[in-house]
Protein backbone atom coordinates (compact mmCIF):
# COMPACT_ATOMS: atom_id res chain seq x y z
CA UNK A 1 0.00 0.00 0.00
CA UNK A 2 1.14 3.68 -0.80
CA UNK A 3 2.12 5.78 2.02
CA UNK A 4 0.56 9.39 2.68
CA UNK A 5 3.19 11.74 3.91
CA UNK A 6 2.15 14.18 6.60
CA UNK A 7 4.18 16.70 8.14
CA UNK A 8 6.66 14.09 9.00
CA UNK A 9 9.93 13.63 7.35
CA UNK A 10 10.82 12.83 3.77
CA UNK A 11 13.82 11.78 1.17
CA UNK A 12 14.37 13.20 -1.85
CA UNK A 13 16.94 11.84 -3.94
CA UNK A 14 19.32 15.23 -4.95
CA UNK A 15 22.69 14.81 -6.51
CA UNK A 16 23.25 11.16 -5.75
CA UNK A 17 22.27 12.18 -2.08
CA UNK A 18 19.70 10.56 0.41
CA UNK A 19 18.15 14.81 1.92
CA UNK A 20 15.81 14.30 4.39
CA UNK A 21 13.50 16.99 4.22
CA UNK A 22 12.45 17.64 7.77
CA UNK A 23 9.41 20.13 9.72
CA UNK A 24 8.22 20.81 6.11
CA UNK A 25 4.74 21.75 5.15
CA UNK A 26 4.30 19.05 2.08
CA UNK A 27 3.01 21.22 -0.17
CA UNK A 28 5.81 23.31 -0.47
CA UNK A 29 7.15 23.47 -3.80
CA UNK A 30 10.73 21.38 -4.77
CA UNK A 31 12.51 25.12 -5.75
CA UNK A 32 11.26 26.35 -2.03
CA UNK A 33 12.90 23.03 -0.38
CA UNK A 34 15.83 23.00 -2.31
CA UNK A 35 16.42 26.55 -1.33
CA UNK A 36 14.86 27.33 2.08
CA UNK A 37 15.45 23.74 3.71
CA UNK A 38 18.30 21.88 1.77
CA UNK A 39 20.98 24.74 1.52
CA UNK A 40 20.75 24.46 -2.55
CA UNK A 41 20.07 27.99 -3.20
CA UNK A 42 21.37 27.34 -6.74
CA UNK A 43 17.95 27.08 -8.25
CA UNK A 44 16.35 30.35 -8.33
CA UNK A 45 12.97 31.93 -8.02
CA UNK A 46 11.68 34.58 -10.15
CA UNK A 47 7.68 33.99 -11.13
CA UNK A 48 6.86 30.67 -9.36
CA UNK A 49 4.32 30.16 -12.55
CA UNK A 50 6.82 28.25 -14.90
CA UNK A 51 7.65 30.98 -17.15
CA UNK A 52 11.07 32.43 -16.11
CA UNK A 53 13.00 28.84 -15.94
CA UNK A 54 15.35 30.03 -13.24
CA UNK A 55 14.46 27.27 -11.39
CA UNK A 56 15.12 24.62 -13.76
CA UNK A 57 16.54 21.27 -12.27
CA UNK A 58 17.14 17.98 -13.98
CA UNK A 59 14.14 15.25 -12.70
CA UNK A 60 14.53 11.92 -13.84
CA UNK A 61 16.10 13.19 -17.06
CA UNK A 62 14.17 15.68 -17.80
CA UNK A 63 14.87 19.01 -17.74
CA UNK A 64 11.71 20.69 -15.26
CA UNK A 65 10.43 23.85 -13.56
CA UNK A 66 11.34 23.04 -9.79
CA UNK A 67 8.72 25.59 -8.43
CA UNK A 68 5.82 23.27 -10.55
CA UNK A 69 6.92 19.76 -8.36
CA UNK A 70 5.51 19.67 -5.32
CA UNK A 71 8.35 18.22 -3.26
CA UNK A 72 7.33 15.79 -1.31
CA UNK A 73 6.15 13.87 -4.88
CA UNK A 74 9.52 13.75 -5.63
CA UNK A 75 9.87 11.09 -3.63
CA UNK A 76 11.94 8.33 -5.75
CA UNK A 77 12.71 10.78 -8.26
CA UNK A 78 16.58 11.31 -9.29
CA UNK A 79 16.76 15.49 -8.91
CA UNK A 80 20.19 17.10 -10.13
CA UNK A 81 20.73 20.73 -9.15
CA UNK A 82 23.00 23.33 -11.02
CA UNK A 83 25.09 22.45 -7.93
CA UNK A 84 25.00 18.56 -8.93
CA UNK A 85 26.50 19.24 -12.54
CA UNK A 86 29.78 19.69 -11.18
CA UNK A 87 32.34 17.36 -12.36
CA UNK A 88 34.52 15.93 -9.79
CA UNK A 89 32.84 14.99 -6.95
CA UNK A 90 28.55 15.58 -7.37
CA UNK A 91 27.94 14.32 -3.92
CA UNK A 92 30.25 17.67 -2.57
CA UNK A 93 27.39 19.20 -3.85
CA UNK A 94 26.14 21.04 -0.28
CA UNK A 95 28.62 24.11 0.01
CA UNK A 96 28.87 27.17 -1.76
CA UNK A 97 32.94 26.86 -1.43
CA UNK A 98 33.40 23.45 -3.11
CA UNK A 99 31.18 24.24 -6.46
CA UNK A 100 33.34 27.23 -6.80
CA UNK A 101 36.14 25.36 -7.43
CA UNK A 102 34.30 22.96 -9.91
CA UNK A 103 32.64 24.82 -12.34
CA UNK A 104 31.59 22.81 -15.84
CA UNK A 105 32.86 23.47 -19.62
CA UNK A 106 29.38 25.07 -19.85
CA UNK A 107 29.79 27.10 -16.57
CA UNK A 108 33.00 28.60 -18.16
CA UNK A 109 32.36 29.32 -21.52
CA UNK A 110 29.30 31.60 -19.96
CA UNK A 111 32.01 32.95 -18.29
CA UNK A 112 34.15 33.28 -20.91
CA UNK A 113 31.76 34.39 -23.51
CA UNK A 114 30.12 36.96 -21.49
CA UNK A 115 27.09 35.42 -21.19
CA UNK A 116 26.32 36.35 -17.52
CA UNK A 117 25.02 40.05 -16.39
CA UNK A 118 22.62 39.94 -13.63
CA UNK A 119 23.33 36.24 -13.34
CA UNK A 120 19.87 35.17 -11.84
CA UNK A 121 18.59 33.26 -15.28
CA UNK A 122 22.34 31.45 -15.25
CA UNK A 123 22.09 28.66 -13.18
CA UNK A 124 18.55 27.81 -14.99
CA UNK A 125 20.01 28.29 -18.37
CA UNK A 126 22.94 25.92 -17.53
CA UNK A 127 20.97 23.15 -16.32
CA UNK A 128 18.68 23.05 -19.82
CA UNK A 129 22.29 23.75 -21.45
CA UNK A 130 23.71 20.82 -20.19
CA UNK A 131 20.30 18.98 -21.13
CA UNK A 132 20.41 19.75 -24.24
CA UNK A 133 24.21 18.81 -24.90
CA UNK A 134 23.81 15.42 -23.00
CA UNK A 135 20.56 14.32 -25.30
CA UNK A 136 22.63 16.00 -28.40
CA UNK A 137 26.13 16.60 -28.87
CA UNK A 138 25.77 18.62 -32.26
CA UNK A 139 22.60 21.11 -32.35
CA UNK A 140 21.06 23.33 -34.76
CA UNK A 141 20.49 26.96 -34.11
CA UNK A 142 16.86 26.27 -33.72
CA UNK A 143 17.50 23.19 -31.05
CA UNK A 144 19.42 25.70 -28.99
CA UNK A 145 16.89 28.49 -29.32
CA UNK A 146 14.25 25.66 -28.47
CA UNK A 147 16.03 24.16 -25.36
CA UNK A 148 15.90 27.65 -23.82
CA UNK A 149 12.96 28.41 -24.86
CA UNK A 150 11.52 28.28 -21.41
CA UNK A 151 14.21 30.18 -19.80
CA UNK A 152 13.77 33.77 -19.94
CA UNK A 153 17.28 36.55 -19.83
CA UNK A 154 16.26 39.74 -18.86
CA UNK A 155 19.82 41.36 -19.49
CA UNK A 156 22.00 39.48 -22.52
CA UNK A 157 19.91 39.49 -25.55
CA UNK A 158 20.66 35.90 -25.58
CA UNK A 159 23.47 36.06 -28.17
CA UNK A 160 26.40 35.71 -25.79
CA UNK A 161 24.42 32.70 -24.28
CA UNK A 162 24.18 31.21 -28.05
CA UNK A 163 28.06 32.28 -28.59
CA UNK A 164 28.64 30.25 -24.87
CA UNK A 165 26.76 27.17 -26.26
CA UNK A 166 28.15 26.91 -29.84
CA UNK A 167 32.30 27.75 -27.71
CA UNK A 168 30.91 24.60 -25.87
CA UNK A 169 29.94 22.60 -28.68
CA UNK A 170 33.31 23.43 -30.81
CA UNK A 171 35.31 22.69 -27.56
CA UNK A 172 33.47 19.28 -27.16
CA UNK A 173 33.87 17.77 -30.68
CA UNK A 174 37.58 18.84 -30.83
CA UNK A 175 37.98 16.76 -27.75
CA UNK A 176 36.13 13.95 -28.96
CA UNK B 1 -1.95 18.34 4.70
CA UNK B 2 -0.91 15.02 3.56
CA UNK B 3 0.29 13.64 0.14
CA UNK B 4 0.03 10.43 -1.20
CA UNK B 5 2.23 9.04 -3.99
CA UNK B 6 0.92 5.90 -5.17
CA UNK B 7 2.67 3.27 -7.44
CA UNK B 8 -0.44 1.69 -9.19
CA UNK B 9 -4.08 2.89 -10.13
CA UNK B 10 -5.06 0.53 -7.04
CA UNK B 11 -3.10 1.97 -4.79
CA UNK B 12 -4.44 5.57 -5.90
CA UNK B 13 -7.75 4.15 -5.16
CA UNK B 14 -7.29 3.57 -1.76
CA UNK B 15 -5.29 6.43 -1.23
CA UNK B 16 -8.82 8.40 -3.01
CA UNK B 17 -11.19 5.91 -0.46
CA UNK B 18 -8.88 7.58 2.28
CA UNK B 19 -9.20 10.94 1.57
CA UNK B 20 -12.11 11.43 -0.97
CA UNK B 21 -11.59 15.18 -0.97
CA UNK B 22 -7.49 15.04 -2.28
CA UNK B 23 -6.31 17.15 -5.82
CA UNK B 24 -5.35 14.83 -7.74
CA UNK B 25 -1.65 16.12 -9.27
CA UNK B 26 0.30 14.46 -12.62
CA UNK B 27 2.25 17.32 -13.84
CA UNK B 28 1.88 19.91 -11.58
CA UNK B 29 1.92 22.41 -14.30
CA UNK B 30 -1.61 23.76 -13.42
CA UNK B 31 -2.22 23.40 -9.88
CA UNK B 32 1.43 24.27 -8.58
CA UNK B 33 0.63 27.28 -9.68
CA UNK B 34 -2.78 27.83 -7.82
CA UNK B 35 -0.85 26.55 -4.50
CA UNK B 36 2.42 28.90 -5.34
CA UNK B 37 0.10 31.65 -5.45
CA UNK B 38 -2.32 30.90 -2.55
CA UNK B 39 -5.39 30.37 -5.15
CA UNK B 40 -5.68 26.52 -3.51
CA UNK B 41 -4.96 25.19 -0.43
CA UNK B 42 -5.90 21.51 -1.06
CA UNK B 43 -5.96 19.41 2.39
CA UNK B 44 -4.84 16.21 0.92
CA UNK B 45 -2.62 15.80 -2.99
CA UNK B 46 -2.50 12.47 -4.21
CA UNK B 47 0.43 12.09 -6.93
CA UNK B 48 -0.24 10.48 -10.39
CA UNK B 49 3.65 10.66 -11.50
CA UNK B 50 4.48 7.40 -10.29
CA UNK B 51 1.94 5.50 -11.77
CA UNK B 52 3.17 3.21 -14.52
CA UNK B 53 -0.23 2.43 -15.89
CA UNK B 54 -0.85 6.42 -16.64
CA UNK B 55 2.34 6.95 -18.65
CA UNK B 56 1.90 4.51 -21.35
CA UNK B 57 0.06 4.65 -24.76
CA UNK B 58 -1.08 1.49 -26.92
CA UNK B 59 -1.90 1.08 -30.32
CA UNK B 60 -5.62 -0.76 -30.00
CA UNK B 61 -6.60 -3.44 -33.06
CA UNK B 62 -9.39 -1.39 -33.93
CA UNK B 63 -7.10 0.70 -35.08
CA UNK B 64 -7.38 3.62 -32.67
CA UNK B 65 -4.63 4.70 -29.84
CA UNK B 66 -4.96 4.69 -26.20
CA UNK B 67 -2.65 7.71 -24.38
CA UNK B 68 -2.87 7.30 -20.61
CA UNK B 69 -3.64 10.03 -18.83
CA UNK B 70 -0.31 10.83 -17.65
CA UNK B 71 2.07 10.83 -20.60
CA UNK B 72 3.98 13.74 -21.25
CA UNK B 73 3.47 16.48 -24.10
CA UNK B 74 7.55 16.05 -24.83
CA UNK B 75 6.63 12.00 -25.66
CA UNK B 76 3.48 13.31 -28.22
CA UNK B 77 6.09 15.34 -30.39
CA UNK B 78 8.48 12.32 -31.21
CA UNK B 79 7.92 9.30 -32.89
CA UNK B 80 4.97 6.76 -33.42
CA UNK B 81 2.86 8.93 -31.48
CA UNK B 82 3.30 12.05 -33.71
CA UNK B 83 3.42 9.92 -36.76
CA UNK B 84 -0.11 8.27 -35.80
CA UNK B 85 -1.39 11.86 -34.72
CA UNK B 86 0.49 14.86 -36.15
CA UNK B 87 -2.33 17.19 -34.97
CA UNK B 88 -1.66 15.90 -31.27
CA UNK B 89 2.25 15.94 -31.86
CA UNK B 90 1.76 19.62 -33.65
CA UNK B 91 -0.71 21.02 -30.48
CA UNK B 92 2.06 19.39 -27.95
CA UNK B 93 4.57 21.17 -29.48
CA UNK B 94 2.72 24.55 -28.80
CA UNK B 95 2.28 24.04 -25.31
CA UNK B 96 4.49 26.23 -22.86
CA UNK B 97 8.11 25.01 -22.69
CA UNK B 98 10.41 22.16 -23.22
CA UNK B 99 10.20 22.48 -19.19
CA UNK B 100 6.11 22.52 -19.19
CA UNK B 101 6.25 20.07 -21.59
CA UNK B 102 8.16 17.51 -19.98
CA UNK B 103 6.03 17.23 -16.85
CA UNK B 104 2.55 18.34 -18.21
CA UNK B 105 0.00 15.72 -19.06
CA UNK B 106 -2.98 15.23 -21.12
CA UNK B 107 -4.54 14.18 -17.78
CA UNK B 108 -3.71 17.48 -16.70
CA UNK B 109 -5.32 19.43 -19.43
CA UNK B 110 -8.45 17.79 -19.35
CA UNK B 111 -8.79 17.70 -15.45
CA UNK B 112 -8.57 21.77 -15.92
CA UNK B 113 -10.61 22.09 -19.10
CA UNK B 114 -9.53 25.88 -19.92
CA UNK B 115 -11.26 26.61 -23.14
CA UNK B 116 -7.21 27.15 -24.01
CA UNK B 117 -6.20 24.09 -23.38
CA UNK B 118 -3.98 22.87 -26.52
CA UNK B 119 -4.21 19.39 -25.83
CA UNK B 120 -8.48 19.90 -26.20
CA UNK B 121 -9.20 20.87 -29.59
CA UNK B 122 -7.29 17.79 -30.73
CA UNK B 123 -9.71 15.66 -28.64
CA UNK B 124 -13.02 17.60 -29.79
CA UNK B 125 -11.96 16.84 -33.55
CA UNK B 126 -10.44 13.64 -33.22
CA UNK B 127 -14.03 12.62 -30.53
CA UNK B 128 -11.96 11.52 -28.43
CA UNK B 129 -13.48 8.66 -26.03
CA UNK B 130 -12.37 10.38 -22.17
CA UNK B 131 -11.60 6.79 -19.64
CA UNK B 132 -12.92 7.63 -16.19
CA UNK B 133 -12.21 5.21 -13.54
CA UNK B 134 -13.44 5.24 -9.83
CA UNK B 135 -12.32 1.93 -6.96
CA UNK B 136 -15.74 0.52 -8.18
CA UNK B 137 -16.50 2.03 -11.81
CA UNK B 138 -15.12 2.42 -14.92
CA UNK B 139 -17.00 4.34 -18.04
CA UNK B 140 -16.18 5.93 -21.11
CA UNK B 141 -17.25 9.66 -22.10
CA UNK B 142 -17.49 11.19 -25.79
CA UNK B 143 -15.44 14.30 -25.16
CA UNK B 144 -18.20 16.30 -26.24
CA UNK B 145 -19.77 15.30 -22.98
CA UNK B 146 -16.90 15.57 -20.69
CA UNK B 147 -16.22 19.05 -21.12
CA UNK B 148 -18.92 21.04 -19.51
CA UNK B 149 -17.81 24.98 -19.58
CA UNK B 150 -14.79 27.26 -18.61
CA UNK B 151 -12.89 24.78 -16.64
CA UNK B 152 -15.81 22.74 -15.88
CA UNK B 153 -15.70 18.90 -16.31
CA UNK B 154 -18.11 15.70 -16.14
CA UNK B 155 -15.72 14.29 -13.97
CA UNK B 156 -17.05 12.47 -10.21
CA UNK B 157 -14.92 13.44 -7.34
CA UNK B 158 -13.93 9.46 -7.07
CA UNK B 159 -12.78 8.93 -10.58
CA UNK B 160 -9.27 9.52 -12.45
CA UNK B 161 -8.96 9.80 -15.69
CA UNK B 162 -7.28 7.22 -16.62
CA UNK B 163 -6.29 8.44 -20.58
CA UNK B 164 -8.28 8.93 -23.63
CA UNK B 165 -8.60 6.75 -27.05
CA UNK B 166 -9.03 8.45 -30.30
CA UNK B 167 -8.70 7.36 -33.92
CA UNK B 168 -5.90 7.01 -36.96
CA UNK B 169 -7.12 8.96 -39.55
CA UNK B 170 -5.82 8.43 -42.75
CA UNK B 171 -5.80 12.15 -44.01
CA UNK B 172 -4.20 15.15 -43.77
CA UNK B 173 -4.46 16.69 -39.68
CA UNK B 174 -2.59 19.56 -38.22
CA UNK B 175 -3.23 22.11 -35.50
CA UNK B 176 -1.70 25.92 -35.54
CA UNK B 177 -2.51 28.58 -32.55
CA UNK B 178 -1.89 32.37 -31.85
CA UNK B 179 -0.72 33.94 -29.59
CA UNK B 180 1.38 36.95 -28.69
CA UNK B 181 4.94 35.00 -29.70
CA UNK B 182 6.26 31.97 -30.54
CA UNK B 183 7.27 30.04 -27.22
CA UNK B 184 5.59 29.91 -23.78
CA UNK B 185 1.99 31.41 -25.06
CA UNK B 186 -1.53 30.43 -23.54
CA UNK B 187 -3.84 30.54 -26.83
CA UNK B 188 -5.99 33.95 -28.22
CA UNK B 189 -7.10 31.42 -30.61
CA UNK B 190 -6.57 27.50 -32.20
CA UNK B 191 -7.86 25.65 -34.72
CA UNK B 192 -7.25 21.70 -35.01
CA UNK B 193 -8.31 20.38 -38.24
CA UNK B 194 -8.30 16.66 -39.46
CA UNK B 195 -9.68 15.33 -42.88
CA UNK B 196 -10.90 11.74 -42.67
CA UNK B 197 -10.50 9.98 -46.23
CA UNK B 198 -12.43 7.22 -45.28
CA UNK B 199 -15.41 8.60 -44.22
CA UNK B 200 -15.31 11.75 -46.48
CA UNK B 201 -15.08 14.18 -43.85
CA UNK B 202 -13.14 16.79 -42.51
CA UNK B 203 -13.31 17.71 -38.58
CA UNK B 204 -12.38 21.59 -37.27
CA UNK B 205 -12.35 22.38 -33.73
CA UNK B 206 -11.30 25.38 -31.97
CA UNK B 207 -10.05 26.43 -29.16
CA UNK B 208 -10.04 29.85 -26.91
CA UNK B 209 -13.27 31.18 -28.53
CA UNK B 210 -15.85 29.49 -26.43
CA UNK B 211 -16.73 28.46 -23.21
CA UNK B 212 -16.09 25.06 -24.49
CA UNK B 213 -14.04 24.24 -27.49
CA UNK B 214 -15.98 24.44 -30.37
CA UNK B 215 -16.75 21.48 -33.34
CA UNK B 216 -17.89 23.28 -36.18
CA UNK B 217 -20.34 21.30 -37.86
CA UNK B 218 -21.98 23.69 -40.41
CA UNK B 219 -18.71 25.18 -41.93
CA UNK B 220 -17.31 20.77 -42.10
CA UNK B 221 -21.00 19.97 -44.01
CA UNK B 222 -20.70 22.85 -46.38
CA UNK B 223 -17.04 21.77 -47.04
CA UNK B 224 -17.44 18.71 -48.14
CA UNK B 225 -20.25 19.92 -50.36
CA UNK B 226 -17.60 21.87 -52.37
CA UNK B 227 -15.03 19.04 -52.56
CA UNK B 228 -13.90 15.83 -52.47
CA UNK B 229 -12.31 15.64 -49.61
CA UNK B 230 -10.84 11.67 -50.43
CA UNK B 231 -9.56 12.43 -53.71
CA UNK B 232 -9.10 16.54 -53.67
CA UNK B 233 -5.40 17.31 -54.38
CA UNK B 234 -5.66 20.89 -54.36
CA UNK B 235 -8.15 23.84 -53.30
CA UNK B 236 -9.53 26.61 -54.82
CA UNK B 237 -8.74 29.79 -52.48
CA UNK B 238 -12.11 30.92 -52.55
CA UNK B 239 -13.48 27.66 -51.04
CA UNK B 240 -10.47 27.78 -48.52
CA UNK B 241 -11.39 31.55 -47.76
CA UNK B 242 -15.23 30.64 -47.47
CA UNK B 243 -14.38 27.81 -45.59
CA UNK B 244 -12.65 30.44 -43.11
CA UNK B 245 -15.71 32.71 -43.21
CA UNK B 246 -17.67 29.68 -42.44
CA UNK B 247 -15.91 28.83 -39.43
CA UNK B 248 -15.39 32.28 -37.86
CA UNK B 249 -19.06 32.60 -37.95
CA UNK B 250 -19.09 29.19 -35.66
CA UNK B 251 -16.79 30.76 -32.81
CA UNK B 252 -18.08 32.43 -30.05
CA UNK B 253 -15.51 34.06 -28.85
CA UNK B 254 -15.39 36.96 -25.87
CA UNK B 255 -12.99 39.80 -25.38
CA UNK B 256 -10.79 38.82 -22.25
CA UNK B 257 -7.21 40.18 -20.67
CA UNK B 258 -5.29 38.30 -23.60
CA UNK B 259 -7.59 39.58 -27.02
CA UNK B 260 -10.78 40.65 -28.20
CA UNK B 261 -14.02 39.14 -29.29
CA UNK B 262 -13.18 40.52 -32.96
CA UNK B 263 -9.69 39.60 -33.36
CA UNK B 264 -10.37 35.74 -32.09
CA UNK B 265 -13.24 35.77 -34.50
CA UNK B 266 -10.92 36.75 -37.40
CA UNK B 267 -7.67 34.88 -36.03
CA UNK B 268 -9.97 31.46 -36.45
CA UNK B 269 -10.93 32.20 -39.84
CA UNK B 270 -7.56 33.05 -40.82
CA UNK B 271 -6.02 29.56 -39.08
CA UNK B 272 -8.81 27.50 -40.81
CA UNK B 273 -8.11 28.51 -44.16
CA UNK B 274 -4.49 28.33 -43.47
CA UNK B 275 -5.03 24.37 -42.28
CA UNK B 276 -7.58 23.77 -45.19
CA UNK B 277 -4.90 25.17 -47.63
CA UNK B 278 -2.07 23.12 -45.69
CA UNK B 279 -4.02 19.38 -46.37
CA UNK B 280 -4.59 20.37 -50.13
CA UNK B 281 -1.26 21.48 -50.69
CA UNK B 282 1.48 18.56 -51.67
C1 LIG C 1 4.45 28.35 -18.00
C2 LIG C 1 3.26 27.55 -18.41
C3 LIG C 1 2.90 27.50 -19.74
C4 LIG C 1 1.80 26.76 -20.14
N1 LIG C 1 1.48 26.74 -21.47
C5 LIG C 1 0.42 26.01 -21.87
C6 LIG C 1 0.09 25.96 -23.24
O1 LIG C 1 0.77 26.54 -24.10
N2 LIG C 1 -0.98 25.21 -23.61
C7 LIG C 1 -1.74 24.54 -22.68
O2 LIG C 1 -2.68 23.86 -23.07
N3 LIG C 1 -1.44 24.58 -21.38
C8 LIG C 1 -0.39 25.30 -20.95
N4 LIG C 1 -0.09 25.36 -19.62
C9 LIG C 1 -0.98 24.68 -18.67
C10 LIG C 1 -0.60 23.25 -18.33
O3 LIG C 1 0.76 23.00 -18.62
C11 LIG C 1 -1.44 22.23 -19.09
O4 LIG C 1 -2.82 22.45 -18.83
C12 LIG C 1 -1.09 20.80 -18.73
O5 LIG C 1 -1.73 19.94 -19.62
C13 LIG C 1 -1.47 20.42 -17.30
O6 LIG C 1 -1.04 19.09 -17.07
P1 LIG C 1 -0.41 18.65 -15.68
O7 LIG C 1 -0.22 17.19 -15.74
O8 LIG C 1 0.76 19.46 -15.35
O9 LIG C 1 -1.63 19.04 -14.71
P2 LIG C 1 -1.70 19.21 -13.11
O10 LIG C 1 -1.31 20.57 -12.73
O11 LIG C 1 -1.03 18.07 -12.44
O12 LIG C 1 -3.27 19.03 -12.92
C14 LIG C 1 -4.18 19.97 -13.49
C15 LIG C 1 -5.60 19.68 -13.02
O13 LIG C 1 -6.06 18.43 -13.50
C16 LIG C 1 -6.37 17.54 -12.45
N5 LIG C 1 -5.86 16.24 -12.86
C17 LIG C 1 -4.58 15.96 -13.24
N6 LIG C 1 -4.48 14.68 -13.62
C18 LIG C 1 -5.71 14.13 -13.46
C19 LIG C 1 -6.22 12.82 -13.69
N7 LIG C 1 -5.47 11.83 -14.16
N8 LIG C 1 -7.53 12.59 -13.42
C20 LIG C 1 -8.31 13.61 -12.95
N9 LIG C 1 -7.89 14.87 -12.74
C21 LIG C 1 -6.59 15.13 -12.98
C22 LIG C 1 -5.69 18.12 -11.22
O14 LIG C 1 -6.37 17.80 -10.04
C23 LIG C 1 -5.71 19.59 -11.50
O15 LIG C 1 -6.95 20.14 -11.14
C24 LIG C 1 1.03 26.06 -19.19
C25 LIG C 1 1.40 26.09 -17.84
C26 LIG C 1 2.50 26.82 -17.44
C27 LIG C 1 2.90 26.83 -16.01
S1 LIG D 1 10.60 30.34 -10.77
FE1 LIG D 1 10.12 28.46 -11.72
S2 LIG D 1 9.89 29.03 -13.76
FE2 LIG D 1 10.14 30.95 -12.79
S1 LIG E 1 21.85 37.71 -16.94
FE1 LIG E 1 20.32 38.89 -15.96
S2 LIG E 1 18.52 37.75 -16.41
FE2 LIG E 1 20.00 36.79 -17.60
Amino acid sequence: MSESIGNEMYTLRINGQDRPVKDAWVGESLLYVLRERLELPGAKGACEQGECGSCTVLMDGDAVCSCLVMAATAIGADIVTVEGLIEKDPSMATTADVIASQITDVQQAFITEGGVQCGFCTPGLIVAVHHLLDKNSDPTELDVKESISGNICRCTGYGRIFAAVEAVVQVRKASR
Amino acid sequence: MTVAVPLSLNEAFDALSRTPDARLIQGGTDLMVEINFNHVKPVDVIALRRIKELRTWQVNSNNTITIGSGVPYQEMEVGQLKELLPALAEAARTVGSPQIRAAGTLGGNLGTCSPAGDGLPVLFALDAIVHLQSAVTSRELSIHEFMLGVKRNARHANEIITGVTVPILDGWQGYAKVGVRNAMVISVASACLAVDKKNNSVRIALGAVGPTIIRCRDAESWLVQQLDLTTATSIDTTIAQEFGRRVALESKPIDDHRSTAEYRRHAVGVLAQRLITRAYTS
